[in-house]
């Protein structure tokens, strides 16, 4: 039986994940878990994220879990990240008065500010952007199969990702004007939105990312 | 092309138990939460909002393990609001599975525990529930002086708190959302307070859910359209059958609003 690790940093919706992890299908089992050699040993890792990135960081890195990212990450392993586990894999977030990240990505996390409009009729538009929201499929990956393009998922957030240069952009999403919604890179695959709440279209991103081997 | 706008089922919890009959063809167990709640999502509502209506605090323990439950097999945002009164109780909440929380009338007691639940848990899981009533006569002016308060213990008690400043002071507090909940309209049918609605969203930079007075699909649409919310909220429309989420949604989609269908 293979292992999904989801870290355990503290931060918020990680039993949301875990449940939805065990709810797919597949021959799998799914560890919660901040224990270094827990997370090295297992075949697939989950980085999730809610809340302030300052807290984020601040907790991965006391618990020196950063590092073991790291490593995953350049494990070949298949490594997934959710919202603000997606943003701490950029170089740095402005939430916070500016926060080192993870730098897995070259690029930033900016805010959408308080004055974020519609650019079709110049409407006021509500931040945190709340909500499902079409994502656009910017390039084929495995943990996109079987699901349409322009689904909609299911988004909280305040800031957003702004990778150094559209190599890596895997989805992008419309909210004022287009960002990133999903990145990857070899065996990386992070969203900004939340599969787990993201009914059918969320599962079969799990449902993917369980049977995903890391190769593109 | 874009955000959709929201549909919410609310429902309301007494000591576990789905109440205020809720009634399905084909259900096993009406009564049941995750049967609901899986009703529900099946339809396409977009959140789940429950409101925990039990007396005695005794028994919220059981709302802890209705969350559990219902978010071990419902993949959708669920929102818990009804006696959260301190961070514990955010935590028990968020840990057992919840997305939200709404916080009312703790909210008025003690706003500081607004600003420590947000910075706390992250704006984004505190919704502050207002509940509002009009207590000015527009036939008496040109409606320009309308006004409304806000009131707590179910709409029972006024505070004397302008609804529109009260909604602004939240945000600053680090209100994620709004529950917006008319009180003037609640159990009517006829449709939102849509001045009152579209006051507050105009007022905030945060969404605003529309609560209190749908009877027809129409009403839905108005919300959004008129009243400028990002998200309505119901109970008895589709609580008794006489709507499905879906055909709610196509009826939004049918006046021009954008829906995940």
């Amino acid at each position: 039986m293979n292992t999904v690790a989801v870290i355990d940093y503290g931060m918020g919706n990680l039993h949301s994940v875990a449940k939805a992890l065990e709810h797919v299908p597949g021959d799998h089992r799914v560890l919660v878990t901040s224990d270094a050699e827990q997370i090295l040993a297992a075949d697939r890792v989950v980085l999730p994220g809610v809340g302030a990135m300052r807290d984020c960081m601040g907790e991965l890195k006391r618990l020196k879990l950063d590092a073991v990212v790291k490593q995953v990450a350049h494990s070949g392993r298949p490594l997934l990240g959710v919202c603000v586990g997606m943003q701490a894999m950029l170089e740095c977030s402005a939430e916070n008065d500016g926060v080192e990240c993870l730098g897995l990505f070259p690029g930033t996390v900016e805010p959408f500010g308080s004055d974020l409009r519609d650019p079709l009729n110049g409407q006021h538009l509500k931040v945190p952007h709340m909500g499902w929201n079409q994502v656009d499929q910017t390039m084929p990956h495995p943990m996109w199969k079987d699901i349409m393009p322009d689904t909609r998922f299911y988004f909280v957030h305040s800031y957003y990702a702004q990778p150094a240069g559209p190599e890596p952009v895997a989805g992008s999403v419309v909210y004022g004007f287009p960002f990133v919604a999903a990145i990857a890179r070899d065996n990386i695959f992070a969203v900004q939105f939340h599969p787990e709440k993201s009914a059918q279209a969320g599962l079969q991103l799990y449902a993917n990312f369980v049977a995903w081997d890391g190769q593109v | 092309m874009g955000l959709a706008k929201r549909i919410i089922p609310c429902l309301d919890v007494d000591n576990g138990r789905v109440v205020k009959g809720v009634q399905f063809v084909d259900i096993r167990d009406a009564g049941d939460p995750v049967e609901v709640a899986k009703r529900y999502d099946e339809q396409g509502a977009d959140e789940i909002t429950f409101l925990d209506i039990t007396a005695s605090s005794d028994d919220r323990e059981t709302m802890v393990h209705v969350v559990e439950e219902v978010a071990g097999q419902v993949f959708i945002p669920l929102t818990v609001g009804g006696g959260i009164r301190s961070v514990e109780d955010i935590r028990r909440m968020l840990n057992a599975g919840a997305d939200k929380v709404g916080i009312n009338t703790a909210a008025v007691f003690n706003p500081e525990f607004v600003r420590e639940a947000a910075n706390r848990f992250g704006s984004q899981c505190i919704v502050v529930a207002i509940d509002a009533k009009c207590v000015s006569d527009a036939s008496q002016g040109s409606g320009e002086n309308k006004r409304w308060e806000i009131f707590t213990h179910g709409g029972r008690k006024s505070t004397g708190i302008d609804a529109i400043e009260w909604a602004k002071k939240m945000v600053d507090y680090g209100a994620g959302e709004i529950l917006l909940t008319s009180m003037d309209r609640d159990g009517t049918k006829i449709g939102f307070d849509l001045e009152l609605t579209r006051a507050v969203s105009d007022a905030v930079s945060v969404p605003v859910i529309a609560s209190g007075g749908v009877g027809e699909l129409k009403h839905l649409a108005e919300g959004v359209t008129e009243g400028r919310a990002d998200a309505v909220l119901a109970a008895s429309i589709f609580h008794f059958g006489e709507h499905s989420i879906e055909e709610a949604k196509r009826a939004m989609a049918a006046a021009g609003v954008e829906v995940r269908l």
